[in-house]
């Protein structure tokens, strides 16, 4: 028989815990579900757009009645669990029904505080927490009364003083405070947002103490401290939720403000887990729904017995959610010692930015009018990005900055449904919106599951993020460090430093050390740990071919026909007439159709059948050529000017240097690829300012630039340094290319990595830091001895790798 | 029935890797997983046509090398939300030796 598994809390933590649970194990449980609502699981969050008129109780729907019915789910819909026995492992409902349970889930969410003041019971008062509210608020507002009070000027006091106002009725809020929202806003915002509602006919009342509601059939007015009275036909009280924890308080488990759980999301009782508002994490409850996702995907990875994940809490952000004005924030507002503020302000335009900087990282963000660089600062705010490179343009917002890609500033709402949003896989704004819908995607990870949109580049990244709370209409989102994919939780981050620190060397090592939840990785991680385990453990670590890229690990290049690529190294761009007859015969003798020159001055052979490779390296090697890594996460070319050997502008020998540079680098991998340039002078006709790394020659020296790649998102270098010599340049160049090897996150370009680290990082470790720039250059050249050995010449030889380069058999 | 041919060893096919056989109706890749299981799939991915063969193992999984999409090995089916199929072909391991079945009308119908 199968275990049983009851839910009491038919809401949106609960159920969504029960379809990460579905979706893992399917056939694990017999699942009962218990509900006070008479509903099937609804989007709590757009209870306001069904207020204000601009949805239906249908569309927020979630999982309706059928939806039970075909997964085999008892609902018990409208029957309040009353009772918990744990001994015996029963709960009880109100109306007598006893179900017995193995485990038990508990997501009761939370009850809206009402104040304790004489009438507070009186018909005509309620909260804003369910669909009967919404409907007790919609009948009022039917019945033609008129005037109605919100006791609470939060979000959700503001939402439904807003839903109300649409349905006819004239609002008064009332708030204790002087500033509206004062969890999230800051005085300067809140009294924009004030103006604005106001000037949409909402009235306020603030610093008002309520003392009484008044009246005795029903409520007639509201009397506040001051002794003034105002008349009331409906009051809603929105002045904060309580986890509610009744229930599990009564059968004797540990809660404090909520129920207590550990990172399993387990309660003091291991048979009862707990997820929601109404639990307590790490002294930490939560009122939006971003964090609830987390915890649902961690507390059905251990009701599925997966056993390995862990929620370690959540950072959140959160906007208003009424039509018309956009309001965010995020993190500390409020500033504090040692911070500084960053402030625009366009009356005019009725635009208000703030963001808060310590340290040249972003701490908190209030932004009103203008919210659409919401989720930008958000990701500065939790990757605690160095803002230093752009701090005097940042409230300008991210389509300002030249390199970012997307316009930001094109609303992706103003957006016709044909618009395309993700070039790379040719998405466009309806299909993304109808996956949303019909799919009920909630995180940016499904959105690219289901429809492939920043899926690739990911420069959509940010429009993908706007549509999706735009469409499902969510004012919060969470942040951690982002897992290396689906198949750990941990980032890129924890698990080089846990390579580096506990010494591991293989992938098997890491896969067991942390707890991987797949027997051996997948497509994406793969690749990424063995480039950290080779990039730690020079030498030491072996290289896996098994989790290489097809293109590294045959060392060509495959076409979109399953053919290959050869570029064989011509040093600096330099060729002689010997290399070039023997390119010229293999072409013929492998009858190669296609010999082109490539941006990166080397000469690509295209077409070339993967059983010819060898053969073809073979020749190439005979007159002295070796692989030119067109394929690989390594160093790509150095491309070079003719400098001051031939022209009249040359100011240093740039061909000699560029060669020098490609002797030494060559065979390294790294990150992401990485391309060089020397020109002889300013005039820069080798484009070195668009190299990752890139020399400047100039009369007194080498400019050393770095950062720089073409591509989707153009981005020039940025000046690192000036040298004198040759021999710093290339120390330079070393030591650069190490901290790169050691600290960018696999498929992480020097572009964004600079950007993410900052330059003033850089400058310090390879420019200010003597010794350690020293110590890097030597790491450099010390991973250098395994890494230049020509992949090439070791296939060509047979002795390596012989099995991918022949059929196992022809048969037939 | 299946024409049943002997293709090599086990060990001739890497773990975690592949190897090609060329049969009269194209290529079949042979796949061998990190537990010793063997599979057979057309050596074309039901995307774009690109060579399975050449992507990364994982699991009980291949992804193809040109866009990664992600195949069951056992089923030759897409992984969700992808959807498509390569043709299996059965596979026997016998004293360490690889058997893989051709069934004309199987492998005719992978040709069209
Ligand atoms: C109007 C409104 C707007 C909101 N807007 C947003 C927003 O824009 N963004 C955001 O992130 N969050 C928003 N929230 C908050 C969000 O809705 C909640 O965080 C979320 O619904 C909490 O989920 P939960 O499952 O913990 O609780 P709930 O969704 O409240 O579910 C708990 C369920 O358990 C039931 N229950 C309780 N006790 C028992 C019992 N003893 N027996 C049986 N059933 C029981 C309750 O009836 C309820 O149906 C909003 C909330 C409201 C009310
Ligand atoms: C991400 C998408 C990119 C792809 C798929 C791609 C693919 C290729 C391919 C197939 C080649 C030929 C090498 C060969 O066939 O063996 C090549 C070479 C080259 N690419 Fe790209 N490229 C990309 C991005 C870029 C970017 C962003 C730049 C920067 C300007 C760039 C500049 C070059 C240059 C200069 C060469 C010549 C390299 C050499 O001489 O070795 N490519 N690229
Ligand atoms: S960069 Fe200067 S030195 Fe080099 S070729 Fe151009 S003009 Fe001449
Ligand atoms: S051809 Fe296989 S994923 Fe595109």
């Amino acid at each position: 028989m199968k275990e049983r598994l009851i839910l009491v809390g038919n809401g949106m933590a609960g159920m969504r815990t029960l379809e990460e649970l579905l979706a893992i194990a399917p056939d694990q449980y017999d699942i009962t579900v218990f509900g006070a609502e008479p509903h099937g699981n609804y989007n709590r969050i757009l209870l306001s757009p069904v207020l204000a008129g601009e949805k239906t109780v249908e569309q927020i729907m979630l999982n309706d009645l059928d939806w039970y019915a075909e997964r085999g789910i008892t609902l018990h819909a409208g029957k309040a669990v009353i009772r918990l026995n744990r001994a015996r492992r029963q709960v009880i409902a109100a109306d007598g029904t006893v179900a017995p349970y193995d485990w038990l889930l508990l997501a009761t969410g939370s009850d809206p505080i009402i104040l304790p003041v004489p009438g507070n019971d009186l018909p005509g008062v309620i909260t804003f927490r369910d669909i009967k509210d919404v409907q007790a608020m919609l009948d009022a507002a039917c019945a033609g009364r008129k005037h109605a009070v919100v006791i609470g000027g939060g979000l959700l006091g503001l939402e439904a003083a807003n839903g109300l106002m649409k349905q006819g009725m004239e609002v008064t809020v009332v708030h204790l405070l002087d500033v509206l929202m004062e969890r999230q806003l800051d005085t300067e915002a809140a009294a924009l947002l004030r103006t604005s509602l106001e000037e949409r006919g909402l009235r306020f009342l603030m610093g008002a103490q309520t003392v009484a509601i008044l009246g005795e059939e029903r409520v007639k007015g509201v009397r506040f401290k001051d002794g003034l009275e105002i008349p009331a036909d409906l009051v809603v009280m929105a002045v904060g939720i309580r986890p509610n924890i009744q229930l599990a308080k009564a059968a004797g488990i540990h809660c404090e403000r909520g129920v207590v759980v550990n990172d399993t999301m387990q309660t003091y009782d291991p048979r009862i887990y707990a997820v929601g508002e109404c639990v307590q994490h790490r002294g930490q409850t939560y009122g939006l729904v971003a964090p609830l996702w987390e915890q649902a995907r961690v507390c059905a990875n251990h009701l599925a017995h997966f056993g390995i994940s862990r929620y370690r809490g959540s950072v959140t952000s959160t906007k208003l959610k009424v039509t018309g004005i956009d309001v965010f924030s995020a993190g500390e507002f409020g500033g504090g010692p040692g911070c500084d503020e960053i402030v625009l302000r366009d009356r005019a335009r009725g635009v208000y930015k703030k963001l808060v900087v310590r340290d040249n990282r972003v701490r908190g963000a209030v932004l009103y009018g203008d919210t659409i660089d919401g989720s930008w600062y958000f990701q500065l705010l939790r990757e605690k990005t160095d803002i230093g490179a752009f701090r005097e343009s940042i409230l300008f917002g991210q389509a300002h900055l030249g390199d970012a890609g997307h316009g930001g500033g094109n609303n992706v709402l103003a957006m016709p449904d044909e618009a395309e949003i993700c070039g790379c896989n040719g998405v466009c704004k309806g299909v993304i919106v109808k996956a949303i819908t019909a799919q009920k995607l909630f995180t940016l990870e499904e959105v690219r599951a289901h429809t492939k949109a920043s899926a690739s580049c990911g420069s959509c990244t940010g429009l993908v993020e706007q549509l999706l709370a735009a469409t499902v209409g969510d004012y919060s989102k969470t942040s951690r460090e982002k897992p290396l994919c689906a198949c750990t939780e941990h980032s890129h981050d924890q698990v080089r430093k846990v390579i580096r620190e506990q010494h591991l060397t293989s992938l098997r090592a890491v896969f067991d050390f942390m707890e991987w939840k797949t027997p051996d990785g997948c497509h994406s991680c793969r690749p990424a740990i063995n480039f950290y385990l080779i990039a730690a453990w020079p030498g030491e670590a072996r290289d896996d071919a098994q989790s290489r890229f097809i293109n590294e690990r045959v060392h060509a290049n495959i076409q979109k026909d399953g053919t290959y690529s050869v570029v064989p190294r011509m040093w600096g761009g330099l060729t002689s007439p010997k290399e070039l007859r023997a390119i010229a015969d293999v072409a013929d003798k492998f009858q190669i159709p296609t010999v082109k020159v490539t941006g990166g001055q080397r000469i690509d052979l295209l077409g070339v059948k993967k059983e010819d490779l060898p053969k073809v390296w073979a020749d190439l090697n005979a007159a002295g050529m070796v692989s030119g890594h067109a394929y690989g996460k390594s160093l790509r070319t150095v491309k070079t000017c003719v400098g001051s050997e031939w022209c009249r502008f040359g100011t240093q020998d740039s061909t000699g240097l560029g060669v020098k540079l490609e002797k030494m680098t060559w065979g390294s991998w790294t990150p992401h690829k990485f391309k060089m340039a020397v020109s002889g002078c300013p005039r820069n006709c080798a484009e070195a300012t668009i190299k990752d790394f890139g020399v400047v020659c100039v009369d007194s020296g080498y400019e050393l630039h770095v950062g720089g790649n073409g591509g989707i998102k153009l981005r020039g270098t940025d000046l690192l340094c000036k040298v004198a010599t040759e021999e710093e340049a290339m120390e330079y160049c070393g030591a650069f290319m190490q901290l790169y090897r050691e600290e960018a996150r696999y498929l992480e370009r020097t572009a964004p990595w600079l950007e993410r680290v900052g330059l003033a990082y850089v400058r310090q470790r390879i420019v200010e830091d003597g010794e350690g720039r020293k110590a890097l250059h030597q790491r450099f050249l010390a991973s250098q001895q395994y890494a230049q050995i020509d992949p090439w010449a070791e296939r060509a030889s047979g002795r390596v790798d012989a099995h991918e380069f022949q059929p196992l058999r022809r048969v037939g | 029935m299946y024409d049943w041919h002997e293709i090599g060893a086990l060990d001739d096919v890497p773990r975690l890797g592949s190897r090609v056989v060329h049969t009269p109706h194209g290529g079949v890749a042979i796949f061998r997983t990190a537990d010793d299981r063997i599979f057979a799939l057309r050596d074309r991915c039901p995307h774009k046509g690109g060579p399975l063969s050449q992507g990364i193992v994982h699991g009980h999984r291949i992804t193809c090398p040109l866009h990664n999409w992600v195949l069951e090995l056992e089923s030759g089916q897409a992984v969700a939300p992808d959807v498509g199929c390569a043709t299996r072909y059965p596979v026997r391991v016998e004293n360490g030796r690889l058997w893989l079945g051709l069934n004309d009308v199987v492998s005719l119908a992978a040709v069209t």
